[in-house]
């Protein structure tokens, strides 16, 4: 059944679902993006973000809250993080990426496994006033849990945006990517610019994994649904691109939901990859990317 | 890093067998008797697998302290095999060629399980089933056995439907997951719905493990249906849950649920709490229902889900395990033998005696006495894990053998009932 009812509420979801998609890829969008480090372990951290708010959240703590308050922490997790990775890895030679693949792909078994270790297989679950009810506007329902991933998303992407393009931090990370060299002639260390990034992608997991968890439930397992989706966003985006990230989120999300409104949901998933592999044929660097 | 994953799993597990064997027992025959299998203990299906392996492990525990099997000691080997049916041809491979085990336990639930069947056929093995659902409906390999409850797809279904009709309903929606044992279990309502003349308003299927339902929930309830059968696994039932809370189906549904695995699972019950009221789904045992030693088994299992952090009451898979043993150390101690083909003739020919009442087998090895009940939730308080030891919170509405009461609809109606 297929109606201009049912395609106006399928965009307007899609785009609250494309805003939770674009808030669980920025992290990834910064350390991959922008860094170039092939951070498999993204996904990973999203969900023990997830799992840090769920233990938070048994305080009494609202769920956004718990997020904000666990940033600083993995803002140190991810320095420190990278600096390992760094040591081990990318300061030995050419194959970096590849021994660096390997590297994040333990990263993310470990903390899976540690996450089986403590909490179980079972899914986790928050709860707050805002999950399980809905916005009624008409005939229309809004899933009060979706729009605070959508304000999430556009409230992270913006702050991204700003520090990225007004401080010289931002900018520096932003250089880093492009020409360590250069930037080394501008008097910053590239090693300690890339530590602050990969600090900042992984503060900004805390807040996303707490979304995650909020939109629905978690179990240790779940990294693996979202390495194709999140790696997605970001090539789609145009590799470093903020807004490019937040842009193809509601891309896919807009897509993905009317994919699912008229032609099924089994079709949905391949909506992602059959418009990232669109893109790069059309436009090989993303809908952002220089 | 998966090789090492379940190595370390597995050899842990043998570790605390052994750790755990009563003092003073010895074994009158040397070498062990292995039993070997792979197990759901990550992954979508690692809450009820880990829940059966717990199972399973306490009739391993107590055959050994009865004295073994054959007066020889029982090991168990038990890999994790992630929920991943690509994994377990190999991972039952190695258990055959290189852990050399006597007899083979299947892996909880069927997606793992439908995929080691053309391997026991073909080397002519006995394969005790654990609640997989029609992996044997094409194979038919003579020498398999499920501990489950049910017996074919329209059987599963059949009480919901009947339910859904009786209260006025003409008009269905399905939804289920991309997998064999949603398909199966769709297919079976699909039978039903067509041989009775319903009218089919929506029927879609959705990728396993998706994480949002709102977009199919809202689709559903455009189609207006009375009747919405759902086909799921644990991962979905509580996004399928919420969604269905937030968005809403539609004043009209009568009945909602059918084939919802998960909301069987304490924990999954829990988190969902007052969400589930008026939902009428499968179960294999609910509080009220009486079989000889079952109450004295849960108790245990709960002492021990407890420590193990796992389904702490375990009603849904933890007995089924245990009688997985119960009814293969029937067979070795009235045959003398680990013969496959004499256990499977036993298997066949006898009914097995369990905490889960007594089983016979047709000749699918499937169960002969089928005793699967749909239960509708009712009452049912948010954060509150011990109201579901009580009777009452789910009560059985099907078959009339079981029954506790009759079903509330429409399902708005019900969702309010106290």
């Amino acid at each position: 059944m297929f109606s201009l009812d049912l395609l106006f509420e399928a965009t307007l979801f899609g785009i609250l679902l494309g805003c939770f998609y674009a808030a669980v890829s920025l992290g990834l969008s910064v350390a991959f993006g922008l860094l170039d480090v092939p951070y498999v372990a993204h996904p990973a951290l999203l969900v023990l973000g997830s799992y840090c708010t769920y233990m938070l959240s048994g305080l009494g703590i609202d769920p956004i809250l718990c997020g904000v308050l666990l940033m600083p922490v993995f803002f140190i997790l991810g320095m420190l993080i990278y600096r390992f990775y760094y040591e081990t890895f990318e300061k030995r030679g050419s194959d970096a990426a590849v021994r660096g693949l390997a590297f994040f792909f333990g990263l993310a078994f470990i903390v899976e496994v540690c996450l089986i270790l403590v909490f179980g297989v079972d899914q986790r679950t928050v709860r707050a006033s805002y999950i399980g009810s809905s916005l009624e506007l008409g005939d229309y329902r809004f899933p009060y849990r979706m729009l605070v991933a959508f304000v999430i998303a556009i409230g992270l992407t913006w702050a991204l945006t700003i520090y990225f393009s007004k401080t010289f931090n931002g900018r520096a990370i932003k250089a880093v990517g492009q020409d360590e060299g250069a930037l080394r002639l501008m008097g910053a260390n590239p090693v300690n610019i890339k530590q602050l990034a990969f600090g900042i992608a992984t503060a900004v997991n805390a807040l996303a994994g707490a979304m995650l968890i909020i939109v629905g439930p978690v179990d240790p397992a779940m990294d693996r649904i979202y390495i194709g989706r999140t790696f997605c966003v970001v090539v789609f985006a145009g590799l470093g691109s903020m807004s490019g990230t937040l842009v193809a989120g509601l891309f896919l999300g807009i897509s993905e939901s009317i994919v699912l409104m008229t032609l099924g949901a089994s079709w949905a998933p391949a909506v992602s990859f059959g418009l990232l592999l669109l893109m790069l044929g059309i436009r090989p660097q993303g809908l952002f990317g220089r | 890093m998966d090789k090492m994953r379940r190595k370390v799993i597995g050899t842990t597990g043998a570790g605390l067998l052994a750790s755990a064997m009563p003092a003073g027992v010895s074994f009158a025959q040397s070498g062990s008797i292995k039993i070997g299998m792979s197990m759901p203990q990550t992954g979508g299906l690692g809450a009820g697998g880990q829940a059966s392996l717990l199972a399973i492990k306490m009739w391993v525990e107590d055959v050994n302290a009865r004295g073994g099997l054959l007066k020889r000691k029982v090991e168990l080997i038990a890999y994790d095999d992630q929920s991943n049916g690509a994994l377990t041809p190999g991972l039952y491979t190695k258990l055959l060629d290189v852990d050399k085990v006597d007899l083979l336990f299947a892996p909880y639930a069927t997606n793992p399980t439908a995929p080691i069947m053309p391997l026991v056929k073909e080397r002519g093995l006995l394969l005790m089933g654990n609640f997989s659902f029609q992996v044997n409906a094409n194979i038919k390999h003579d020498m398999w056995f499920n501990n489950a409850p049910w017996n074919d797809a329209k059987g599963w279904s059949e009480g919901f439907l009947s339910a859904g009709k009786a209260a006025g309903g003409q008009t269905v929606a399905i939804f289920a997951a991309d997998a064999e044992f949603q398909q199966n279990l769709a297919n079976g309502a699909r039978e039903i719905i067509k041989s009775e003349g319903w009218k089919v308003v929506y029927d879609q299927n959705y990728p396993p493990n998706n994480t949002d339902f709102s977009s199919i929930i809202r689709a559903v309830r455009a189609t207006k249906p009375d009747v919405v059968f759902v086909a799921c696994y644990p991962n979905e039932g509580v996004a399928i849950m919420r969604s269905v809370n937030e968005i809403g189906l539609g004043s009209q549904v009568k009945i909602f649920g059918g084939g919802m695995v998960g909301l069987q699972f304490t924990p999954v019950m829990k988190s969902l709490g007052s969400l589930l009221n008026g939902v009428v789904n499968y179960n294999s045992y609910v509080p009220g229902m009486k079989f000889p030693g079952i109450e004295k088994f849960l108790a245990r299992y709960h002492e021990r889900a407890v420590v193990a952090k796992v389904d702490p009451f375990g009603y849904y898979l933890g007995p089924f395990s245990y009688s997985i043993g119960e009814m293969v150390e029937q067979a070795v101690n009235a045959t003398k033998s680990l013969d496959h083909k004499k256990l499977a003739a036993y298997l066949r020919n006898n009914e097995m005696q369990t905490i889960v009442g007594p089983i016979r087998y047709d000749k699918l090895g499937e169960r002969a006495n089928p005793r699967i009940v749909q239960a509708q939730f009712r009452n049912i308080l948010d954060d509150n894990e011990d109201q579901f030891k009580s009777e009452g919170k789910q009560v059985v509405i099907w078959p009339a053998s079981e029954k506790q009461g009759d079903v509330i609809t429409p399902f708005d109606k019900a969702r309010k009932a106290t």
